[in-house]
């Protein structure tokens, strides 16, 4: 699961998922997010920097994007853009330019 | 104020006076949908405008409350907020309310902060910032009821323990715990009254910090957060489905339009009916003579011809509501936001336009919610463009009076609703053309981003529509009953002088005969004869008063007034150029007073007001000029 982080996985199954992946060759990257963005619906995972302006940062914040809190992407306007993401509670649709900025940690760390 | 007599429930700002005489006053403060208006309605007994979308109140509105023991206490509601640092017009208002910057309020004297109980956590991040204001404070978690059937628990007195402030459970729409908040505002008329001016804010909160002590508190006082909500996640499943989302909502729309034309049909009849026997019982009691031919033939006929458009106009407004209430409307915003995003606005902005289909005025205020400055003044000049309610009873009449009820379009849906479909798409394309315009000339401006909270669905409560469609009703008959009643005494008076040995001159050469004639040149083009060009200076002072208005002059030509004898008179009138011409005139034309004004008083002058009436005015003649000449030329 962990092929681009530099983190090593913790967990002892990757192995097997590794070689899971490599069956599927190309799709890898995208099963792989490290942007909010690259996260498609019914996944969840682990918030980390906002690299978005500082009036932003506060926005996203006020409305409950904290690095380190869980959110799950549960839905998307019918071309695919805004997406809707769960996060502290409430849903809350942004532009996938705007999701793109904002960093996620990879799933294996959304244990909750 | 201009806004509050046409299409916008009417505000209590008188009460500002009593305020400013150093009376008590509790301030209500949350986040957005928290349900501040519905507690301040409750409390109150208002009913201000309440609805399942953020960012639904942009002003402060005063009201009173009557305490168990009699005494009065002044509450005021205010926008909502997701902290005191104000980026917006309506979150301005707020943060000015809170440090008495509002010189004529003073600051509150005490707080009532409204967090919804279902979003303990994120929402305690504001009740920090305002609990260190130091003013006395009760924390109203409301959403009790919701918070209930989700399976969550808070228990209060621990919460209340944490916080160091009084803690109430409530449910603003149910009335549970109502009585609570009335003992906190009984309470603070005992406290002596505030004698602080101003404080000033913190500077920049500690966001993280926050969200942390939040956390803590969440759990010291024992916050079970609730499921999420599974229905919402369902009806999202469907409306935003990719094809199956915008299908529903184009044969919802259809549907409502079809069931204004049939459905409402014997409505209008028995409103109709009603309008001619009054008329013709209350023409005896008059005496004979210029009065009763004034009152009677000339203007209770015109208005009438307006007001049997009320069931219609309800209709409109109950599906409004319900797409209001529901919390589809921030969905709406969702999917229009790749559309809006090309010319340049956000979705957040569609919010406003799609509230322009009931009335400009209200939509323009609630462009206070768009933080750039520019993005907002586009949003103002592009909102007159959508399909105000006072153009549905024009274009109804005009469409039934060229399209036959039978003819066929596509499957189920006539001719007459492809119609005004049309219409409301034209509209809402030129909003986009002339935003795409503004964007490459006078008001040239970055991409914004988006952020929007999307509400739960919620049910519409049965009784909350009712009041709704109540107040629509109201606000509909003072607008005939002063705005267009006021144009139609003035147009009798000219379509019956001057007067040659006693007697009322032949309608073409009476004073309205003049105007209209004068007129000519300019709409001849159109296809309009001189009494749709009377009709046309009319409608600029309120849009349905063209039809006030041919119904007074066919109401004088021929007294004996009975059903279709408007639309019989227009199809003499009117070629079926004419006619698509004065429609697509109408969806362009900026003729309201009050959209006007209330551009005027949110754009701080008149630059804008001014660039808005001459754009949309040559927008539409030439429109209407090209529309006449194509069909013409088809025929
Ligand atoms: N289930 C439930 N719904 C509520 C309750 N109180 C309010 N609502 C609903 O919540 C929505 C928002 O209510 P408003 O009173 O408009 O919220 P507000 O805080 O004034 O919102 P803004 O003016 O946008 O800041 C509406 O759909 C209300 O019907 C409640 O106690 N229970
Ligand atoms: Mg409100």
């Amino acid at each position: 699961m962990q092929l681009d982080t530099p983190k090593p996985s913790p967990y002892p199954k990757s192995r097997v998922q590794l070689s899971f992946n490599k069956l599927r060759g190309k799709k890898l990257e995208s099963v792989q997010p490290t942007s909010l963005a690259d996260l498609r619906c019914g996944q969840h995972a682990v918030l980390g920097d906002l690299d978005v302006a500082d009036e932003l940062r506060r926005r996203l914040m006020e409305m409950g994007f904290f690095p380190g809190s869980r959110i799950d992407a549960t839905g998307c306007a019918p071309g695919g853009d805004p997406r809707i993401y769960r996060v502290d509670g409430s849903e809350i649709a942004l532009r996938a330019e705007t999701a793109a900025q904002i960093r996620i940690r990879p799933l294996a760390a959304a244990a909750d | 104020m201009a806004g509050n007599d046409s299409c916008h429930p009417v505000a209590t700002d008188s009460v500002d006076a009593s305020i400013r005489a150093g009376q008590h006053y509790v301030a209500l403060v949350g986040p957005p949908n928290a349900g501040k208006t519905t507690l301040f309605n409750r409390l109150t007994g208002l009913r201000q405008k309440v609805a399942n979308f953020p960012g639904v109140t942009v002003e402060h509105h005063v009201g009173r409350a009557r305490t168990q023991q009699g005494r009065e206490v002044f509450v005021i509601d205010l926008p909502g907020v997701y902290s005191l640092d104000a980026r917006s017009e309506d979150e301005r208002v707020t943060a000015d309310v809170l440090t008495g910057a509002k010189t004529e309020l003073g600051r509150p004297d005490s707080v009532v902060i409204v967090l919804d109980a279902t979003n303990l956590h994120r929402h305690l991040l504001l009740a920090a910032p305002v609990l260190a204001l130091g003013l006395p404070t009760l924390v109203v978690l409301n959403m009790a009821d919701d918070l209930a059937a989700r399976g969550g628990s808070v228990d209060t007195a621990a919460l209340a323990a944490q916080l160091g402030a009084p803690v109430a459970l409530v449910s603003a729409a149910k009335g549970d715990g109502v009585e609570k908040v009335m003992q906190f505002l009984e309470g603070s008329l005992a406290r002596p009254h505030s004698t602080t001016k101003r404080v000033e804010l913190p500077v920049l909160q500690d966001l993280p910090g926050c969200r942390t002590w939040a956390g803590q508190i969440g759990t010291k006082s024992g916050y079970r957060a609730p499921a999420p909500p599974v229905w919402t996640r369902r009806l999202d499943g469907i409306f935003l489905h990719p094809w199956l989302g915008p299908l529903i909502f184009v044969l919802v729309v259809a549907a409502v339009f079809e069931t204004i034309f049939s459905g409402a049909q014997p409505l209008m009849d028995a409103v109709e009916k009603l309008i001619v026997t009054s008329g013709n019982s209350l023409a005896p009691l008059l005496p004979e003579g210029l009065l009763r031919g004034a009152l009677i033939d000339g203007v209770w006929n015109g208005v009438g011809s307006v007001v049997v458009f009320l069931p219609q106009i309800l209709l409109l407004f109950l599906f409004i509501g319900v797409l209001e209430d529901s919390g589809y409307l921030a969905r709406a915003a969702l999917i229009a936001d790749r559309t809006m995003s090309r010319v340049g606005l956000q979705g957040k902005a569609f919010i406003p336009l799609l509230s322009a289909y009931a009335c400009a005025v209200p939509a323009i205020m609630a462009t206070r919610t768009i933080e750039n400055t520019r993005d907002r003044i586009a949003t103002i000049l592009i909102a007159p463009f959508m399909t105000c309610s006072a153009r549905l009873p024009v274009y109804l009449l005009i469409v039934a009076a060229f399209i036959p009820e039978t003819a066929p379009f596509a499957g189920p849906i006539g001719a007459r609703t492809a119609a005004l479909l049309g219409l409301y798409i034209i509209g809402f394309l030129a909003a986009i053309v002339t935003a795409q315009l503004l964007r490459s000339t006078i008001l040239r401006r970055e991409r914004s981003t988006f952020i929007l909270e999307l509400p739960p669905y919620r049910m519409p409560s049965l009784r909350s529509l009712a009041l709704r469609l109540w107040d629509r009703a109201l606000i509909f008959l003072k607008r005939a009953g002063t705005v267009i009643l006021g144009v139609l005494m003035v147009l009798w008076f000219l379509a019956n002088f001057p007067r040659t040995n006693g007697q009322p001159p032949d309608p073409e050469h009476s004073y309205a005969g003049h105007i209209g004639h004068a007129a000519e040149p300019a709409i001849q083009p159109l296809g309009f004869n001189w009494k749709v060009g009377v009709g046309i200076v009319a409608s600029f002072a309120a849009r349905e008063a063209i039809i006030g208005t041919l119904g007074t002059l066919y109401g004088i030509e021929n007294a004996d007034k009975d059903s279709d004898k408007l639309q019989e008179a227009l199809r003499a009138d009117l070629t079926p150029a004419g006619a698509a011409a004065l429609l697509v005139f109408f969806a362009f034309a900026m003729q309201c007073f009050s959209t006007t004004a209330i551009v005027r008083r949110e754009t701080g002058g008149w630059f804008w007001p001014t660039v808005q009436f001459s754009y949309m005015t040559a927008f539409a003649y030439c429109s209407a000029l090209i529309t006449h000449a194509l069909v013409s030329a088809r025929i």
